[in-house]
């Protein structure tokens, strides 16, 4: 069987600007991307590529063995993505049941099962995109996401502007939903440790190339390659009680 | 606690059938380091945005300094010493850090009506701005577009902004979201060192930086305040794990 996503030397960018060079990397049936990075390193370009919203300059993007290289982004969505956007881009002049009725696809995902966890969504069902706090944007975002019922779903920083019970509970569910149901992932996120914990590989991205792929385990296990790709350093524990 | 410099008595605001703020006692204490958590929706936005003046409450009051400041406009307010930054970025994207900063402090100290003597030329003037810009670890992009920053120097950028006009409360609503790891401590440990007497509420839900930076949290449930406290008591309150802490201990 081949793999889901087959992305192959992919360069891309913005116009004129260059943002990836040559990217390559696999993704099998169920298996999940953590894609790390410091700030401006293309990580969200990246996503933005697989949907084909920037310029295309070569290489290649397979989806279920299809390719999908030149194909306008509804199609991608068609053929199998989901997608959360850092802006997360709601409909405002629709409510939140009418955001996520509006583009739903048959599957698994319904309507419920977004107000299942985030309950905080079914209270708010009948208010309009432009009514929602930041929070509230970013659950929405997530379950259209999900509503696509896509074979891949591209988290573009879900849990940004979360509360941390409900981070918990994101993160949860996305483990469930990747061994469970089979639903592959790619998770762009701040903070490393956060998805490391239950994505099965990662790359982090330099200047538009990736520069380390490893699994995810492995490279939450070794401080020395955190500090050098993502600066980010051992704190002592302990520091907040409890 | 020290006199608060800010208080709120009863706020309450409602839009239509839904109470955002309801009945909200809160008192900011002069050089507090406060922080304001809560569940999403919980209405923290909405409480900065009555106090800014942005929005205007159904009933209740706000004072500055025992002043009561419900009827001032948000303009006027950011005179009295009330500046905020914004959960999404709002700057100036085709000038450069230099410009915008020169602009707020300019702006501060009315030098619009100084129109005739370029802003480079005044010293004391540039000299502040220099020391802003330094402050905030922005001197090296100063002359780039603000459009094309790394998205955490824009961050800083905004609070740069807001320093600049010398705020005696500065409320910041969620400073570091999108900003990467390594510069996330670097944020809070600028916004630490700001003088004493300048009073920080802080919205922000990643604990790891509140529980570093408050030495007071309040939490807000369905617009109502819940609870407050100091941080071990708030990391220790059941009922705050239950609605908002969850289990992690440092996300």
């Amino acid at each position: 069987m081949p793999d889901l996503l087959q992305v192959e030397k992919l360069s891309a960018g913005y116009g004129e600007a260059l943002v990836l060079s040559d990217i390559s990397f696999t993704l099998a049936d169920g298996q999940s991307l953590a894609l790390l990075g410091r700030n401006g390193t293309g990580k969200t370009t990246l996503i933005n590529s697989l949907l084909g919203l920037t310029t295309y300059r070569s290489g290649s993007i397979r989806l279920g063995g299809r390719d999908v290289t030149r194909e306008r982004p509804e199609r991608r969505v068609h053929a199998g993505m989901g997608w959360s956007p850092q802006e997360r881009n709601i409909f405002k002049s629709l409510t939140v049941e009418e955001n996520l009725t509006a583009i739903a696809r048959p599957g698994a995902w319904t309507v419920q099962r977004v107000f299942a966890i985030f309950p905080r969504l079914a209270q708010r069902r009948s208010n309009l995109g432009s009514q929602l706090s930041g929070g509230e944007q970013q659950m929405l975002a997530i379950g259209r996401a999900l509503i696509v019922n896509p074979k891949i779903v591209l988290l573009d920083e879900p849990t940004e502007g979360l509360a941390p019970i409900i981070v918990e509970e994101l993160i949860g569910v996305l483990r469930n939903v990747i061994r469970n149901e089979g639903m592959s992932a790619i998770v762009v996120e701040q903070k490393a440790r956060k998805i490391l914990g239950f994505t099965d590989r990662a790359i982090v991205l330099d200047r538009g190339r990736i520069v380390l792929a490893s699994d995810s385990q492995s490279l939450a296990n070794d401080p020395a390659q955190l500090e050098t790709h993502l600066g980010v350093t051992e704190r002592p524990s302990g520091k907040r009680p409890s | 606690m020290t006199a608060p410099v800010l208080e709120t008595i009863d706020l309450e605001k409602k839009f239509g059938g839904l109470t955002a703020t309801s009945n909200v006692s809160l008192k900011v204490a002069k050089g507090a380091r406060h922080a304001l958590i809560g569940p999403n929706g919980a209405g923290k936005t909405t409480l900065i945005n009555l106090l800014t003046g942005v929005l205007r409450p159904t009933a209740g009051r706000i004072l500055l300094d025992d002043r009561d400041i419900t009827a001032v406009a948000p303009h006027r307010r950011v005179k009295l010493g009330i500046a905020r930054t914004f959960q999404i970025n709002q700057l100036f994207a085709d000038l450069t850090p230099l410009e915008t900063v020169s602009l707020a402090v300019s702006e501060r100290l009315g030098a619009g009506k100084d129109w005739w003597r370029l802003v480079g030329r005044r010293a004391q003037l540039m000299d502040e701005v220099a020391e802003i810009l330094e402050g905030f670890r922005l001197t090296d992009v100063m002359d780039e577009r603000t459009a094309i920053l790394p998205y955490g120097k824009q961050r800083l950028l905004e609070i740069a902004v807001a320093v600049a006009s010398k705020p005696r409360v500065l409320l910041l609503d969620e400073p570091a979201a999108g900003v990467p790891e390594d510069e996330r401590h670097m944020i809070l440990s600028i916004v630490a060192a700001l003088p004493a007497d300048v009073s920080v509420l802080l919205i922000e839900h990643d604990m790891e930086l509140v529980f570093q930076f408050a030495q007071r949290i309040s939490v807000l449930v369905n617009g109502a305040l819940f609870t407050e406290g100091t941080p071990d008591e708030i990391a220790r309150d059941a009922r705050v794990k239950e609605v908002y802490l969850g289990e992690t201990t440092d996300a």
